[in-house]
């Protein structure tokens, strides 16, 4: 389990007069061992501050992180990130080097062998689908959505216990989008690894998340719930907001077709799918 | 007979490059090696000043006022300062070659090191670089070709200037170039002044293909690409 505990970060204000930020204020929330917890918000609401709190990129002005029960504050920096996967919005693969040595990048500060990276580079490879011939391939030859896999790839290649991501798949298309969501889910499944997902899309955030955390301004927790609950009971006026599902034009209304089905358009009349019994 | 014909006798003449002669191959080792040393000197100050100021990508200011300055530097008031402070000797103008050679080095330090992507760097400490890590698999390789880039044209200037070292009565080829003057000698004059341009050019092209091979290929991908999206857009 990750928790935070009253955490709090200022940054000295852009100029010397000028009054500190404050990007996150006295928050405390737990993530739960083995599933996927949204940190969902709009832009500035703290998200990335809290994100790199857990991998010391950012320390708390006051406040402590532990991950099962110890204060990262007394652990090795450098040790503890290579025991944390990091993805980011712009993959930051680093450009002279190709998409395998890129992956084994992990394993080797980890000291595998040449062999064992190797290893690992061909199952993360087929993991997030990409063909064994991209592995020769440098970032520069890669789609937007192939280097946010690699991304992924190199972030789990030594198999961490635990994964952030920021924003990952903000700039990839809505398609490219839908693949990688459930291919993370797969992932997730299948290693079973503590994710802390940040993103500003509520879509995205009940796609993944176990537990959702939407948050305000200065990382003030609004709801910390499953998708299910808080869609269902939304806490206040901000997560309904935020939700957006009562809104006139996010309305979604139902139409019966020619052939007898339930088609589901939106407040413009255009088809949104059709609606099948759960 | 001609100018040229002259200039092109002595230097194809013998007596020019012989030991008991001229000298002119110990001349110019002595000249490319003035260079070099001024340069390597240079290169130790200003790679690593370069180098920090890239990192935390501040004092961009103190470059553009040092390269600034050093443009308008008059190098012969530089080099009969040192004369006149030091005395005769090699270390007035090495100084002089030294303060010479450091703003474009500094420069393209600064710009081969400050151009790299700040997600690279970000997502590379986030995996666990040490900082040591980051210098030798990140900043050197990304920025390598742009210090040698620096190393380039701080050698070119140094060696055209090195001239002046004969000045203050130490070698090089400049030796030849007031010899000429001195006494008249138009073909002496001439001849040293194509072979020091022939040895920069042979330095230029041999340091043009260090910094080809200084790009590493996903960069030298990275270019064509951008290259062809911008002329494409
Ligand atoms: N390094 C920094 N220096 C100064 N202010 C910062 C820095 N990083 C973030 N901030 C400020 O802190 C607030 C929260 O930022 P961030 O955590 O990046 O938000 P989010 O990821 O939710 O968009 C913002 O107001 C931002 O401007
Ligand atoms: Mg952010």
């Amino acid at each position: 389990m990750i928790s935070f505990e009253s955490v709090t970060k200022t940054y000295p204000g852009p100029r010397r007069s000028a009054a500190d930020v404050v990007a996150v204020h006295d928050t405390s929330f737990n993530v739960d061992t083995g599933t996927i917890t949204v940190l969902a918000g709009s832009s500035g609401c703290g998200k990335t501050t809290l994100l790199r709190m857990v991998n010391r990129m950012v320390a708390p002005t006051s406040g402590r992180v532990q991950i099962n029960g110890d204060d990262i504050a007394h652990m090795n920096p450098v040790q503890l990130r290579r025991k944390i996967g990091y993805v980011m919005q712009h993959a930051g693969l680093l450009p002279h080097k190709t998409v395998a040595e890129n992956i084994a990048v992990v394993p080797r500060l980890n000291g595998a062998t040449r062999a064992e990276a190797k290893r690992s580079v061909d199952r993360m490879l087929e993991m997030v689908e990409l063909s064994a011939d991209m592995a020769d391939r440098y970032p520069a030859e890669l789609s937007g959505g192939q280097a946010q896999r690699v991304g992924v790839a190199r972030a789990l290649a030594d198999e961490p216990r635990i994964l952030l991501m920021d924003e990952p798949f903000g700039a990839v298309d809505p398609l490219v989008r839908t693949g990688l969501q459930q291919q993370l889910i797969d992932i997730q499944h299948e290693l079973g690894t503590t994710m802390l997902f940040v993103t500003h899309d509520m879509s995205e955030a009940l796609r993944l998340g176990h537990e959702i955390i939407l948050l305000a301004k200065q990382g003030r927790i609004m709801q910390q719930d499953s998708p299910t609950r808080l869609v269902e009971q939304p806490a206040n006026a901000f997560v309904e907001n935020f939700l957006g599902l009562n809104a006139a034009e996010k309305a979604l209304r139902t139409r019966t077709t020619a052939d007898g089905r339930t088609m589901v358009v939106d407040a413009h009349g255009r088809p949104a799918g059709f609606l099948e019994q759960a | 007979m001609n100018v040229i014909q002259e200039t092109i006798n002595w230097l194809v003449s013998p007596q020019t490059w012989s030991a008991d002669g001229h000298d002119m191959i110990a001349r110019s080792l002595e000249h490319l090696q003035y260079s070099a040393i001024a340069v390597a000197f240079a290169a130790v100050l200003a790679i690593p000043a370069g180098w920090f100021m890239g990192h935390t990508r501040r004092f961009s200011g103190v470059i553009v006022g040092i390269t600034g300055a050093a443009r308008a530097l008059p190098t012969l008031g530089l080099v009969t300062l040192f004369g006149l402070l030091l005395g005769i000797g090699l270390v007035p103008p090495m100084i002089a070659l030294v303060i010479l050679a450091i703003p474009s080095i500094l420069a393209s330090t600064y710009s081969g090191i400050s151009a790299i992507d700040t997600s690279v760097l970000d997502a590379a400490r986030a995996q666990g670089f040490t900082t040591r890590q980051l210098i030798a698999r990140v900043h050197l390789p990304l920025g390598l070709a742009m210090i040698v880039g620096g190393l380039r044209s701080a050698f070119i200037q140094v060696m055209s200037t090195a001239i002046l070292a004969a000045y203050v009565g130490a070698g090089g080829l400049g030796r030849f170039i007031f010899l000429g003057i001195n006494t008249q000698h138009t073909a002496m004059l001439l001849g040293a002044s194509v072979w020091i341009m022939v040895l920069v050019i042979v330095v230029d092209v041999l340091f043009g293909t260090i910094q080809r091979f200084a790009t590493p290929a996903g960069v030298r991908r990275l270019n064509a690409t951008t290259s062809a999206q911008s002329s494409a857009g």
